[in-house]
């Protein structure tokens, strides 16, 4: 038992070392967007490729949203009448779909990158 | 009826599937029944909570308050697999072959459910939250009538529910010796695919740098959202797209596990050898 405990106290100063890292971020590009009537606006958000971006999301409707693109890899939560940052990217060009999970039918969007 | 018992289907799933693990992996251990239910049980009143102060929680910290609280709740759940799928190590074998646990070892097989209390718990807390919300969203819109939604969330969780029992009988079915090698390894790769996902939440929050992003993509072969890929996710943490530092993450635990498990085999035998040396010298 106390050899396990050791070991966890050993793990969390490793983790903890290793994930002090000097991280910063790059200088941030900031796109928004509008959640309205369960629909995003605008549909079509284009940005820069191989770049970080952070994406700024207002949910104008009272009832909550969840932002999800599997090909983004992000899921989000935002609850109505509030807003939302959400980091993508850096991004290879193409095009990334993403939907309101809570309302599938009418709340869909891409992100192009170019 | 049918959309919203499709996406509460897909919210109960992964908890349902982590339960039947986590259940199968208690197999034999007294009490583990009210240790299990209390931890669903913590865990609805936690995502009602997480629910009712998701406004509060998205605000925080600049709006990532979100991925820091799901980040740190899978951390919590990472670090207590970790231990259990340890203590298993030199306990599991006996376990699973005599059904029933040794008085001395009643103390720390209390300590190893409490800790699959919390795992359970956060299991439901993060997709019940999430269930909690929509299902809020759909009655403030009025979209469909309370009967259809309560039928359609009771369809959801009913589904749901049914996949777990389903992998859990499925667990039941291996054979004794091999039962406690295989249950190990999926608690071990739910930890590790639990620690991508909280990686995941980091990167999204911008907190770690992703490395590299993807760092391969089989989404044509295996898409995240197709079934297959919805129950390994839930599993082992599938991704088809994932990020370099999820990959570092997901190694990372499989790692630590390996090492400490060896560790505790080794440290439990080394006990055993100066015991008996000791012995020999006094006689």
């Amino acid at each position: 038992m106390t050899q396990i405990a050791r070991f966890f106290a050993l793990l969390l100063i490793a983790l903890s070392l290793s994930t002090h890292s000097l991280y910063a971020g790059e200088p941030e590009l900031a796109v928004k967007l509008v959640i309205e009537n369960h629909k995003f606006q605008p549909e079509t958000i284009s940005v820069p490729a191989n770049k970080k971006v952070k994406l700024i999301i207002e949910n104008r409707d009272t009832t909550p949203e969840e932002f999800e693109s599997h090909s983004l890899n992000r899921e989000k939560v935002i609850p109505g009448k509030s807003s939302v940052t959400i980091y993508v990217g850096p991004l290879k060009p193409g095009a990334y779909p993403f939907v309101g999970e809570f309302n599938q039918t009418t709340a869909k969007g891409v992100v192009v990158a170019k | 009826m049918f959309s919203t018992a499709l996406i509460v289907f897909r919210e109960v799933l992964e908890a349902s599937l982590i339960i039947g693990l986590v259940a199968a992996a208690t197999r034999g251990m007294p009490g583990r029944g009210r240790w299990l239910g209390g931890g669903v049980l913590l865990g609805l009143l936690g995502s009602a909570a997480v629910a009712l102060s998701m406004e509060q929680i998205a605000r925080l910290a600049d709006g990532i308050g979100q991925e820091l609280l799901n980040a740190c709740i899978l951390g919590v759940a990472v670090l207590m697999l970790v231990w259990h799928n340890i203590w298993m190590s030199t306990h599991g074998q006996t376990l699973a072959a005599d059904a029933r646990i040794i008085a001395g070892d009643i103390r720390d097989g209390r300590r190893a459910l409490s800790m699959l209390l919390i795992v359970v718990a956060v299991a439901v807390l993060r997709e019940g939250a999430e269930s909690v919300l929509f299902l809020y969203g759909v009655a403030l819109s009025g979209s469909s009538s309370v009967g259809e939604m309560v039928m359609g969330a009771l369809l959801g969780i009913g589904g749901g529910a049914a996949v777990g029992v389903t992998l859990y009988l499925g667990l039941l079915r291996i054979p004794l010796r091999l039962f406690f090698t295989v249950t190990s390894l999926l608690v071990l790769l739910l930890a590790a695919g639990m620690a991508a996902q909280a990686a995941r939440f980091l990167v999204q929050a911008d907190l770690i740098p992703p490395l590299a992003s993807p760092l391969w993509d089989v989404s044509s072969v295996l898409p995240n959202q197709s079934a297959l890929g919805t129950v390994l996710h839930g599993l082992i943490g599938y991704d088809a797209s994932p990020s370099g530092i999820q990959v570092v993450f997901y190694i990372a635990v499989i790692v630590a596990i390996t090492a400490g498990v060896k560790w505790a085999k080794h440290s439990t035998s080394t006990t055993k050898t100066t015991a008996t040396l000791a012995a020999q010298h006094t006689s």
